[in-house]
């Protein structure tokens, strides 16, 4: 049976997740559209960067230090991967880049679940952020509300980077055509580096500022590149609003489809993705093609 | 000193050879022509100047330095501008965007203003979209783009292909401005016509062999000539 308190609680639940979503999708999507390499290691940055920051809270009890550390310690990751491996794959064929990205993804989870066992870790929400809220027609976890907000602003920062900023120009101009960007005189090469480190910091920071909501175990990035990829077809490659928007959509449709059966949430997320490849290929705000 | 020396450049595309021992001269403030027939190898000689496509061997010479096989980004800083055949606009950027992305890198740029006084549709245009642009006026981005760098060369890859003749008009008076002014250019063109009007001296491409080297003054007294090499 429906039920509206439910109902709304399941659509504030898809928010807090589509927001989520939609940041680890926008990292996702600007790699790809950048470097041309799709980066199956993406969903082992998420669980990184829970893994980094729930190491830094362990030591220090600090929450604002575990989100510093998680994220940081993916994005230096990121830079290593792109200038260790990645770079020597870009003129190699997509299967190529694929197997090595999807091979370093099993790396980073074997190596966490080695280093620190298979049982779930736990990072407690601040003191200020636990409990729960009123919102006057329905009480809510209080660190939820501030994660939806956390996570907004994380994908302000990052619009901030992409449209105001020099290196927003480089970025945006680098996913339609890298060549004639260099051709400007323009270093693709350190754009491209940069790009990497940013992408897989916001899959990092999202890990770990998620980790209060579900604890964190070696295999959490596996599903949530599955809705990652998922959502960047549905909002279209290479584009940041389209990362956002394919975002609140997939959580919303994995939230409130999980309120009647949640075994059939995948499934429609994969009919939703479906729809879109047949009704718009190119995403709900793609581009025409890209070469 | 020439501002640019070429010297036995090969270049390929994968495994197939399309350049052939190609040499080429351009002078400082000189335009210069390179006419072939399609396929004969000119774009690629434009790309491969410009670090677009990696030469298999040869030797270049930019402004006193060996550029051959440096990055493109390199060759750009260096004063080299190709405004390519298929334009390449960033179609996500608006007008402005596309000249501001052009400029990061420039030691010396052109003020935007006087880039929309030689273009003042582009003036008009500043906040539309590079994708929204009409042809004529994608072409006008192109050269603008690559003027705003002030660069020491200027190539000039097929810039009136496929534009109304109106726009074709606009533009070869920006480019007799251009040269004029003392810009160097080298210029790849099927307009015939518009070219041998515009170059002091052309190269002929066939096959990806240099055939011909010469004034176009000279050139076009000898219709023969042309029609040999070009079909015409």
């Amino acid at each position: 049976m429906l039920n509206w308190a439910n109902f709304i609680s399941q659509l504030f639940n898809g928010l807090v997740l589509g927001a989520l979503l939609a940041l680890i999708s926008s990292g996702l999507t600007i790699i790809y559209g950048t470097l041309g390499v799709l980066n199956l290691a993406h969903g082992a940055m998420f669980m990184l960067g829970g893994y980094a920051g729930w190491f830094a809270y362990a030591h220090t009890g600090s929450f604002v230090v575990a989100v510093i550390c998680g994220s940081l310690f993916v994005m230096i990751v990121g830079v290593v991967m792109e200038r260790v491996v990645i770079r020597h794959f870009y003129d190699r064929p997509d299967e190529d880049q694929l197997l090595v990205t999807f091979g370093l993804g099993i790396v980073f989870v074997e190596a966490v679940r080695f280093a620190f066992g298979s049982l779930s870790k736990t990072v407690l929400a601040p003191e200020a952020l636990a409990g729960i809220t009123s919102l006057g027609f329905m009480f809510y976890p209080t660190y939820r509300l501030a994660l939806l907000g956390i996570v907004v602003a994380a994908l302000l920062a990052l619009y901030a980077v992409l449209y105001k900023t020099r290196l927003g120009l480089m970025v945006r101009a680098g996913i339609e055509d890298a060549r004639m960007v260099e051709a400007l005189g323009i270093n693709i090469q350190t754009v491209f580096v940069i790009v990497f480190g940013i992408g897989a910091m916001a899959a990092g920071f999202a890990g770990i500022v998620n980790a209060p909501v579900v604890s964190i175990a070696p295999d959490v990035g596996e599903g949530i590149l599955v809705q990652t990829f998922v959502v960047v077809v549905i909002g279209g490659v290479g584009s940041f609003g389209g990362a956002v928007l394919g975002g609140l959509v997939a959580g919303e449709i994995i939230s409130l489809t999980s309120m009647f059966n949640p075994a059939y949430a995948y499934v429609m997320l994969f009919v939703a993705m479906t729809l879109v490849l047949v009704l718009r290929p190119r995403g709900l705000l793609g581009a025409a093609g890209r070469e | 000193m020439s501002l640019l020396e070429v010297k036995s450049l090969n270049s390929f595309y994968s495994d197939s050879h399309i350049l052939f021992d190609v040499d080429l001269r351009v002078e400082p403030h000189e335009v210069v022509a390179l006419l072939g027939r399609n396929g004969a190898g000119k774009s690629t000689t434009m790309k491969s100047l410009m670090g677009l496509v990696r030469p298999r061997s040869g030797s270049i010479r930019f402004n006193g330095e060996e550029v051959s096989g440096r990055p493109a980004h390199v060759i750009a800083r260096a004063g080299m501008q190709l405004v390519p055949e298929e334009r390449r606009i960033f179609g996500s950027l608006d007008v402005e965007e596309n000249l501001k992305l052009a400029r990061l890198t420039a030691s010396h740029s052109a003020p935007m203003d006087s880039i929309f006084a030689t273009f003042p549709r582009l003036g008009e245009r500043r906040r539309s979209r590079g994708a929204d642009l009409s042809g004529g006026e994608q072409q006008m981005l192109a050269i603008a783009r690559a003027m705003v760098r002030k660069p020491k060369l200027l190539l000039l890859d097929e810039p009136f292909e496929g534009l109304a003749p109106v726009i074709v008009r606009d533009l070869m008076s920006v480019c007799r401005e251009l040269a004029r002014a003392g810009q160097t250019i080298l210029l790849v063109e099927q307009n015939l016509a518009a070219t041998l009007a515009l170059a002091d001296r052309a190269y002929i491409i066939n096959n990806g062999h240099i055939v011909h080297e010469g004034p176009t003054a000279e050139m076009k007294a000898k219709p023969e000539l042309l029609q040999r090499h070009l079909g015409l």
